[in-house]
């Protein structure tokens, strides 16, 4: 995995940042590769349970796929973010599509819709409207930093079928990209992740096929959609903390290499106060990326071992996130000159790591489930 | 493979040292601590569960059942979330057992290790620390000049735990520009113990500086065949070790804060309503995990057999770090009453801060 990564991404990496929303046709060589896919089925009781959330995934999965996203972030991120058919949308179909709807979708590439101008993390809040209108459902809404937005081919979006029912009238719809009254009106100019594409999509009296309500019938009715959907999230946060290891990683590599050129190996023996500062320091970080991947894989094996790991999910998360952009910060400032030109990648880096504390549940989410939890508190109890 | 999950066998070791200090110390920590002081009757209750007999060879007298790293650290962390000075005196037996056991000869087993199999509590420590200011235990300035088959030492230890009452201090010097380990019977002519030295904590252990003027042994006690190397093992053993008790530390600072926070109610409602208490708290719980998953990283490596020096250091490293974060905010969170000797999170916060300076201590 490192060698594709040092192989293949790290070469180009530069070039996709410099050249934002540039189609990486390098990448072209995993579309035939299924990454998110479902095992083929046995009996019925195989269908996604009625909560919408994980389907049954094959034994190590989740601890290998966090091992691996580790080493293409390593590679570079935006890159990652840009691999055909691995979108946001295709862990969402593979999770909970019936089987019409995978053979129909599953070999598409699709992203995830959820965030609005007014909802960011009140992902409750969503105000996209989806109305039955006999055969069809009809769509009204904004959605913004939709990820791979101008690349996929379809899009799974939120909407809410009755705003009075709050998070129990939210269900996903799968919208492809040519329907009429679907437009992707435009792509963020980014900080980082500039490889990868985000964009905003309008929804205007968008028609879509009745059966694009994903999931089953029971998904369909129940009110435990939202809470499915969010425990699909107990998954994707391991690995959105596998990617700020990954990135961290690479910067933190970078400056060993200089040190090392210097003639200052870690010696993992002496008194810490008594190195240098920039020794000290890399031993710092170095003990916190550890412990950033560790509490990662905790989260990923208890996943792997069917074990209810919300907290664990969480707690990667706000560790990675907050300690991957200490790292990456602190690299370039050590760094130096090599730390803030664009001859070097350590300053993408940086860029890159910060929306590693943001998207899929900011920081400071983070820290509040990981709170409420280890204090046995509500939302209501604890805001 | 790797699994995040105790065994039968450890999660009953861990249990057993959990109730032990739940029944023993938990209420008696306090008084302890003001005392300086821990009644013999407690280090034998933890002598009577055998763990040190049951490290050595039933060759030696022992039980046999060998030392593993990974229990050893489970039992640590619970001893240290009772009082981290009776974590290091309950346990030091096993330091210098395990590190005779790891470096000694054939010999020195046979003649150091039926001592530890006694009936009731019997000691002998390790004496690496010294006073002045950067020092570090693979530059000791303790030194060991051989002349006419014995070994003469000379220099001056620190923060030596249950000197006075060690059968055997274990000294870390350097001979002829290496590392080595030296056995040092008690009452050898030469070693000096001095008063019970006053830290900041932990205020049960007591510790001792041990000076060494011209102190003479055969040089049949120097342990093992003394390579640089092997007294660089004795550090991977002991930094794993004060890991496992930052976390022990760090964990009851934790569990009290988080306890109090929710019972303790201003504006109207507890204070772990509010994101500023509760955040602390959030992050008190990972970097807690944090520690933990190190400690066992570095252990495992030691269990395999396997060259832990850089988990085990970057382990002690976070664990110094992180245990004085989070005994602080420990403090923070009980506010006024967190500053008075009423409630323990001002002894974890004393305690907490030894953790990045002390080296020994302890050993998995």
């Amino acid at each position: 995995m490192n060698n594709m990564a040092k192989g293949v991404l790290r070469p180009i990496a530069r070039k996709y940042d410099e050249e934002e929303h540039a189609y990486p046709t390098e990448l072209d060589m995993f579309k035939g590769i299924q990454i998110m896919g479902r095992p083929k089925k046995k009996k019925k009781e195989d269908d996604a349970p009625a909560e919408g959330g994980n389907g049954k995934t094959p034994k190590g999965v989740n601890l290998s796929t966090v091992a691996t996203i580790e080493e293409m972030c390593w590679g570079d991120a935006g890159l990652l973010l840009s691999i055909p058919n691995a979108g946001l949308g295709n862990a969402a179909i593979a999770a909970v599509a019936t089987d019409e709807q995978l053979e129909k979708f599953g070999k598409m590439w699709a992203a995830m819709a959820i965030t609005e101008p007014g909802s960011g993390s009140d992902s409750g809040s969503i105000s996209t409207t989806a109305v039955l209108d006999g055969d069809q459902w009809v769509l009204n809404g904004e959605k913004i930093f939709v990820t791979c937005a101008d690349r996929c081919d379809c899009v799974v979006v939120w909407a809410t079928v009755d705003k009075k029912a709050g998070k129990g009238g939210i269900k996903s719809f799968i919208v492809e990209k040519d329907t009429p009254g679907f437009r992707l009106e435009t792509l963020e100019h980014k900080l980082g992740i500039r490889a990868s594409d985000t964009g905003t999509f309008v929804l205007d009296d968008c028609r879509i096929p009745r059966e694009n309500l994903l999931g089953s019938e029971e998904v369909k009715t129940q009110t435990e959609g939202f809470k499915g959907v969010m425990k699909t999230f107990d998954n994707t946060r391991p690995m959105v903390a596998s990617m700020a290891i990954g990135i961290a990683r690479a910067a933190l590599d970078f400056l060993k290499e200089q040190m090392e050129e210097e003639g200052s190996e870690p010696d993992y023996h002496r008194n810490p106060n008594n190195v240098s500062s920039i020794e000290k320091e890399y031993y710092m970080m170095e003990a916190n990326l550890e412990a950033m991947r560790l509490l990662t894989w905790r989260a990923a094996w208890m996943a792997d071992n069917e074990q209810f790991n919300n907290v664990e999910a969480s707690m990667s998360k706000a560790k990675a996130g907050r300690e991957g952009t200490r790292i990456t910060q602190k690299c370039c400032e050590l760094l130096g000159p090599m730390g803030i030109s664009r001859e070097h990648l350590a300053e993408k880096w940086m860029r890159d790591s910060k929306i590693m504390d943001i998207f899929e549940g900011t920081g400071q989410i983070q820290h509040l489930i990981v709170a409420r939890n280890v204090l046995g508190m509500s939302s209501k109890e604890l805001k | 493979m790797i699994c995040f999950e105790l065994s039968e066998e450890q999660s009953v070791m861990k249990e057993t040292a959990a109730k032990m200090v739940k029944n023993l110390i938990a209420d008696n920590a306090h008084q302890m601590d003001e005392d300086g002081h821990i009644p013999d009757e407690y280090l034998n209750t933890f002598w009577e569960l055998g763990t040190t007999p049951y490290m050595i060879p039933e060759e030696y007298g022992g039980y046999g059942m060998g030392a593993s790293p990974l229990m050893n650290s489970l039992v640590l962390e619970e001893l240290a979330a009772g009082d981290m000075g009776y974590a290091v005196a309950a346990t030091l037996p096993g330091l210098m057992v395990q590190a005779v056991l790891d470096l000694g000869s054939e010999p020195q087993k046979e003649h150091y290790l039926p001592d530890y199999c006694a009936d009731t509590y019997t000691t002998g420590t390790l004496a690496i620390c010294e006073k002045h200011f950067r020092a570090d235990p693979v530059e000791p300035r303790t030194t060991a000049v051989k002349k006419n088959g014995s070994v003469i030492l000379n220099g001056e230890k620190c923060f030596v735990p249950m000197a006075t009452r060690a059968e055997h201090v274990l000294v870390g010097a350097q001979l002829d520009g290496e590392n080595a380990l030296f056995i040092v019977n008690k009452n050898t002519p030469g070693m000096t113990i001095g008063e019970r030295e006053k830290n900041i904590g932990p205020n049960t252990l007591e510790t001792f500086t041990v000076s060494f003027n011209d102190c003479e042994i055969p040089a049949g006690q120097q342990l093992g065949d003394g390579q640089d190397q092997q007294y660089q093992k004795i550090l991977h053993r002991t930094r794993t070790a004060l890991s496992a008790i930052g976390t022990g530390i760090a964990r009851a600072s934790f569990e009290y804060a988080r306890d109090y926070a929710k019972e303790r109610v201003q504006f109207g409602e507890p204070i772990a309503g509010r994101q500023s208490v509760a955040f602390m708290i959030a992050e008190m719980a990972y970097e807690v995990d944090s520690m933990r998953l190190m400690t066992w990283k570095a252990a495992s490596a030691l269990e395999a057999g396997n060259d832990a020096a850089r988990s085990s250091y970057l382990a002690k490293l976070y664990a110094g770090e992180m245990a004085m974060k989070v005994t602080d905010f420990g403090v923070q969170v009980l506010g006024g009453h967190g500053y008075v000797r009423d409630h323990p999170v001002e002894r974890y916060y004393r305690n907490g801060r030894t953790i990045a300076v002390l080296e020994g201590m302890a050993a998995v």
